[in-house]
């Protein structure tokens, strides 16, 4: 193969400049940027709820309603109550009825009467979204409407979200709904807009017994990030490997 | 190189240039990767101050004692001083400027949220004082009798 000085020159040229200008697509910061973009956030927002102390009056689905403009008739909630019976004859009865929006009036679970001397054990999980630190419902979103912020909550931009419902299916706490009327996925943020004011989430804020309550995981001193870090605290479904950010307190091997 | 092979190639690479350039005025300009993942980071920065601007609905006792010095008073020095005014008195929001008077809730329904008596062993709402809903004083309004500030006092 023979080639002459120009043509070696003029292809030696045009292959500089096309392997050079796809990395013009490439954004060079400068240290400080850099540093600024993988800093650790000063806060990191969790939760813990003392199953202990929840009585089930549902106060904080109301508020969570109220507070967020959940449709408050609408069969979806961000955040719910559990009822869990155990009888002597080792059944779990479980309900939730309208996410226990009015509390638990009634002994009757799904309009079956348990005779209280069979029951063993009795109790009230509330739940939320886990604001996980590998948000499944983040990796299947194929628009980037749903995301991670600094201080650990999980968003959902409604204005980017299409409806198509992957993470609803994703989440293996089932915490992600379809809102009926923005017609995209919705879930508990912790009540982002209230934590970033220095505000608790209606949901702490109107439990009556200290059942639910919020934590910064970055503040040593915060009391809650105390409890959570010096007492015997488990998360749901931990097998998922989704490092779920709500701890419980007192959580029965019975609740799913 | 031969004609079927360029004019498919010069298509190909147009339909690209052309989704690029609608992408281009499509997707806002704050659209990227906003930390240190592209799976978990990748989103519209602004929308993380338009969750921050969500109205404020449930305002807190704190508010309520600005106008409500005695009820609020009363209230803290009773077995339901944990008990916010908003849980029976529904989100203040923007009381007094935009809703002249919150309704008021008489129901038995909300008192029955922690007090109906359901016999469960070792949990906290066995602790507290409760009643048959359909045994005791069916008709009556809870807080004809009660006051919900300070169940401890009876209404006259």
């Amino acid at each position: 193969m023979t080639c002459s000085r120009r043509e070696f020159l003029k292809e030696a040229i045009g292959g500089t400049v096309a392997t050079v200008l796809p990395l013009s697509a490439f954004t060079f910061l400068t240290s400080a940027e850099a540093r600024a973009a993988i800093a650790d956030s000063k806060v990191r927002w969790a939760f813990l709820v003392d199953t202990n102390k929840c009585v089930g009056c549902g106060m904080c689905v109301k508020a969570c309603k109220n507070e967020n403009e959940i449709p408050y008739d609408a069969p979806v909630t961000r955040t719910w109550v559990e009822r869990y019976v155990v009888t002597k004859d080792g059944e779990t009865h479980v309900d939730s009825p309208m996410g226990g929006r009015d509390g638990f009036t009634s002994s009757a679970i799904r309009d079956e009467e348990i005779d209280p001397e069979n029951i063993d054990k009795a109790f009230f999980v509330p739940k939320l979204c886990n604001q996980c630190d590998n948000p499944a419902c983040v990796q299947v979103c194929p628009v980037g409407a749903t995301y991670q912020t600094g201080d650990g909550v999980v968003l959902v931009d409604r204005e980017w979200c299409i409806g198509c419902g992957y993470c609803i299916m994703a989440c293996p706490y089932g915490v992600r709904f379809f809102h009926p009327k923005y017609k995209v996925a919705d879930k508990c943020n912790f009540c982002y807009h209230r934590i970033t004011k220095g505000l608790q989430p209606a949901c702490v804020q109107s439990c009556a017994f200290g059942a639910r309550r919020l934590a910064n995981l970055r503040d040593p001193d915060d009391p809650v990030t105390k409890i959570i870090t010096t007492e015997r605290v488990a998360v749901l479904k931990d097998e998922y490997g989704t490092k779920p950010h709500v701890f419980y307190l007192g959580l029965d091997t019975n609740v799913r | 190189m031969k004609r079927h092979v360029l004019h498919p190639l010069w298509l190909a690479i147009g339909l690209v240039g052309l989704i690029l350039l609608a992408r281009h005025f499509m997707v806002p300009d704050d659209f990227g990767i906003h930390g240190d993942s592209f799976t978990y980071n990748f989103h519209r920065l602004g929308n993380i101050q338009e969750w921050k601007d969500f109205p404020v609905k449930y305002q807190g006792r704190e508010s309520c004692r600005e106008c409500h010095k005695d009820n609020v008073k009363t209230h803290r020095r009773s077995p339901h001083k944990n008990v916010e005014c908003e849980n029976c008195h529904g989100p203040s929001g923007n009381h007094p400027d935009d809703v002249e008077f919150l309704p008021l809730n008489r129901e038995r329904s909300l008192c029955m949220r922690c007090h109906a008596s359901l016999e469960y062993p070792n949990a906290a709402r066995s602790d507290l004082p409760a009643v048959h809903d359909r045994r005791h004083k069916r008709k009556r309004e809870c807080v004809s009798c009660h006051n919900p500030h300070d169940p401890r006092e009876d209404v006259e």
